[in-house]
């Protein structure tokens, strides 16, 4: 029974990861292919997290909060970027 | 090392000391000091006429490389007997002549001492080495101080040009003549001449017989300047006088000769070879003297007489290698060819040397050596003139001197070729002695042409850049040595024919003779009423009268330099060469990267997928594959779909977001198919990199990076072949499993031997270390490259 329910359910992230590449694809403005980006990062974290039910292992508790982080990280540098232009600033005092 | 060996290669210790005498003993001419050394390996050679005239061949053997059959052999016997003395003894000549012809206020003489000791280490190694692969490293010796003596007056374009064509065609002969050596080596199984003249009648039916005889010979004619590769000899006059008499009349022009000669028992059992050598020769003794009378330098006509009469000497070794053939020697009829070669190569290297050495005076006291502004020395001159004359009538052939007798037996030995019945020689043969017939002709007339618009004439005291008078004496000794010489051996020819024409019969033309009986030499200067009597007289009478009518008859040249120039050939070749190479260089070395990358792919779909096709190796097997799940083909669709996205985007930000998108997918497909630290890592670098693509793309210049990727058409075909290329390769080699892994010993040792419970880990740290400590050299090394490319800016700062 859960591994039915836990197979449909990465079927539905699948067919929504897809739904998010074609925004990545299409997606008019760099923004919008940033939130795609950012969206398909946690999405990542759910496929993961579902597949180590199916594979019955906690190896990959690690790289969930890896993902995490780095969607992050990913996501506010790119916006940084996209607002400022630079990423890393070199005069702090502003 | 035996005395013999040593005095092989005194010239070569005498080298080294040369710059000491040069440096320390300046008010000396350097030459003094080289002098005794000729001299003493002259009279220490002259010994070995004891031996060898009894058939006596002496052996020395020095190992140098035994491993590989190689060893510094040293064999005197008739013929190399003979060389020796040539070299050693007009070596001491024009030493002597040198000291008085080189100046040593304004001349470098250690370089020039130092080429010439090693070109006469060189060419008595030549003609003394038993082992051929130490008879080519002299061999190529032999060229390369050649190259230097020429090239003497570096500062002068003319000799750096002879210098180099010289090189090439010398070179080009030797490089073939080693080929040569390695078919005989592998024929025969050795090096040594000696053995290699042993098994001659086994290996006539080998495959490899005509190659080896073809390499051999194109080593010798281009050495011996014969047609069509005389063009460097001519060239080769821009050597100082001395050179010009040592090199290229007496010595080295002969190291093909001398191999002619001694291979002639190899070889010669065969047709081919009496046709190519005799055939080659008598066209270069033709061309030679014809080209000869149309020069206008003394050094050019003497280039040319040397080029004719070394074809002579050939065609003469040819003929001779067809008595051979026939076993029983019943009289000199059929050896007497060879009889002749010999004999005037002793004659031609008296008479030619004393020549040249003529011209060097006449170039020495006059400033000039161009015939058109020479004309009476006779009465400045009379010593220099009584040895021209003697010198040019030796050569034209003319009695009492020894030429007419070498000639008279060079036209017997032609006319004999006429009742040879071997090897088709009764079709064409008697064409030799008609063309020998004709070249003689010429060889009178320019002959004639160096003596007489040389010293008779009118004098024409305002051509000539130097008041003209007879030379010092010590210019004279050495021309006067050999044309006393010349008179000598023209009146007694029987002090030279047991103790050194018939010992190196004995070696040209081996297995002839039986048990204690000698070549019977014997020349005399009166045959009686005979065919070659009167084809001398018709030359002299023929000659005389082109000579006296040459104005109406030199527009014949005209025709024959335009069209016939080889020098022109061997030009444009060379230049054909150097701009064919460079044009092809330039089509496809274009500097692209992106044609490197055409060809790199090109030649690798090309090479993997003829070698799939013609090993067969293309095989599929699906009995090892595992179930295709769901989200693995989705993983795919995500993957494909980013991709191929990547090639039709607008923007490069969004290839960039796309690339990072199929890593993230990678790093997914790590998670599926169950590598957590593969898939930690991966998540890690690609975000880095991703990062890194972006401080990339900010920094381009404005407006280049909107703009869609081009379409090329051979680009997609090429991409298209390497991906399909590498699926096939992965899918055979997938399908095709030789042996089971071995990571079956790891998951059984991770823990009880490394003591570690991740097994990828522990084979990074542990069982594989090594990898990892230089993969961590790797990233430290760019890191630091990194840092200095950012931080030197060396150029900039120079430029700015």
């Amino acid at each position: 029974m859960l591994e039915t329910v836990v197979q449909f359910a990465l079927l539905c992230i699948a067919i929504a990861m897809l739904g998010l590449i074609y925004r990545l694809v299409k997606g008019p403005t760099v923004p919008d292919r940033v939130v795609a980006l950012d969206a398909l990062g946690i999405n990542l974290i759910a496929v993961i997290a579902l597949v180590s039910i199916i594979l019955k292992t906690n190896a990959f508790l690690e790289i969930i909060l890896l993902i995490g982080i780095l969607a992050f990280i990913g996501t506010v540098a790119f916006s940084k970027y996209l607002e400022k232009g630079v990423i890393i600033e070199r005069e702090r005092n502003s | 090392m035996s005395l013999l060996h040593l005095a092989i290669i005194s010239p070569l210790l005498l080298a080294l000391l040369v710059p000491i005498f040069y440096r320390y003993f300046r008010q000396i001419h350097t030459g003094w000091f080289l002098l005794p050394l000729p001299i003493l390996l002259f009279i220490y050679f002259l010994q070995f006429i004891s031996h060898t005239k009894n058939g006596e061949v002496i052996t020395e053997t020095a190992p140098w490389i035994p491993s590989f059959g190689v060893d510094f052999a040293v064999r005197i016997d008739g013929l190399g007997l003979l060389f020796a003395l040539l070299i050693t003894g007009i070596g001491s000549l024009v030493v002597l002549y040198s000291v008085y012809y080189l100046s040593k206020e304004h001349e470098k003489l250690n370089t020039f001492y130092i080429y010439l000791l090693l070109f006469m280490t060189a060419m008595l190694g030549v003609v003394l080495s038993d082992n051929l692969i130490v008879l080519y490293a002299f061999w190529e010796l032999t060229s390369f101080s050649s190259f230097l003596l020429i090239g003497y007056w570096y500062h002068r374009e003319r000799s750096r040009y002879g210098a180099q064509k010289s090189m090439i065609i010398t070179v080009l002969g030797g490089l073939s003549m080693l080929g040569g050596i390695l078919l005989l080596h592998i024929m025969t199984g050795t090096f040594n001449i000696s053995e290699i003249i042993l098994q001659s009648g086994d290996i006539v039916n080998h495959v490899l017989f005509i190659p080896a005889m073809l390499c051999f010979l194109l080593g010798a004619f281009t050495k011996s300047a014969q047609f069509p590769f005389h063009i460097w000899l001519p060239d080769a006059m821009e050597a100082p006088t001395p050179v010009s008499a040592y090199l290229h009349s007496a010595t080295m022009v002969k190291a093909g000769i001398y191999l002619v000669a001694r291979m002639t028992p190899v070889f010669a059992h065969d047709g081919i070879w009496i046709w190519l050598v005799a055939g080659f020769g008598i066209v270069t003794l033709f061309w030679g003297s014809f080209s000869a009378v149309k020069q206008t330098d003394l050094k050019g006509i003497l280039a040319f007489s040397t080029v004719s009469q070394l074809g002579m000497i050939m065609s003469l070794l040819g003929i001779g290698a067809a008595a051979l053939h026939y076993p029983q020697l019943d009289d000199s009829f059929y050896t007497v060819a060879t009889t002749a070669a010999v004999f005037h190569l002793v004659n031609h290297a008296t008479f030619k040397g004393s020549l040249f050495m003529v011209a060097g005076i006449i170039d020495h006291e006059t400033g000039t050596r161009d015939i058109r502004r020479l004309g009476g020395l006779m009465n400045f001159m009379p010593i220099t003139f009584t040895l021209a004359i003697i010198g040019t009538f030796s050569m034209a052939g003319i009695p009492p001197f020894n030429g007419f007798l070498s000639k008279e037996m060079f036209f017997t030995g032609m006319v004999r070729v006429l009742e040879m019945d071997i090897f088709n020689l009764e079709t064409w043969g008697f064409l030799f002695p008609v063309i020998a017939w004709i070249a003689s002709v010429f060889t009178f007339i320019y002959s004639m042409v160096l003596l007489f618009k040389t010293f008779t004439g009118k004098h024409q005291p305002d051509k000539l850049p130097k008041t003209p008078h007879e030379a010092p004496i010590g210019l004279l000794i050495s021309p006067i040595i050999l044309a006393s010489l010349v008179i000598v051996f023209g009146f007694f020819p029987n002090i030279l024919s047991h103790n050194i024409i018939s010992p190196a019969m004995e070696s040209i033309l081996p297995g002839l003779l039986v048990e204690g009986q000698a070549f019977d030499v014997h020349i005399y200067f009166w045959h009686g009423f005979t065919v070659e009597l009167f084809m001398t007289i018709g030359v002299i009478a023929l000659g005389t009268l082109l000579y006296f009518t040459y104005p109406k008859w030199s527009r014949v040249y005209g025709i024959f330099t335009e069209r016939f120039s080889l020098n022109r050939a061997y030009d444009s070749l060379i230049e054909n060469s150097q701009t064919g190479s460079y044009n092809f260089t330039k089509t496809y070395m274009n500097g692209s990267i992106r044609t490197y990358l055409v060809y790199i792919f090109s030649f690798f779909v090309f090479i993997l997928s003829v070698s799939l096709v013609a090993k067969n190796a293309f095989v599929y097997d699906t009995s090892n594959v595992s179930q295709i799940r769901i989200y693995e083909i989705i993983i795919v669709l995500i993957m494909a779909i980013a991709s191929v996205t990547i090639l039709f985007a607008k923007s490069r930000l969004t290839a960039i977001i796309l690339l990072g998108a199929v890593g993230y997918s990678v790093a997914l497909f790590f998670v599926v198919f169950r590598a957590p630290d593969l898939a930690l890592t991966q998540l890690v670098i690609e975000t880095v990199s991703v990062a890194l693509f972006l401080l990339c793309f900010y920094h381009l210049p404005k407006k280049r990076h909107e703009e869609r990727m081009s379409f090329k058409l051979t680009n997609l075909l090429i991409s298209i072949a390497v991906g399909a290329v590498f699926t096939l390769i992965a899918l055979s080699a997938h399908s095709s499993k030789f042996f089971e892994p071995i990571s079956q010993y790891y998951v059984e040792n991770t823990y009880e031997k490394a003591a570690g419970k991740n097994m990828v880990n522990v084979i990074l740290v542990d069982f594989r270390g090594f990898d990892t400590l230089f993969e961590i050299c790797v990233l430290g090394i760019a890191a630091l490259g990194i840092y200095a490319m950012i931080k030197l800016r060396m150029t900039r700062g120079k430029e700015g």
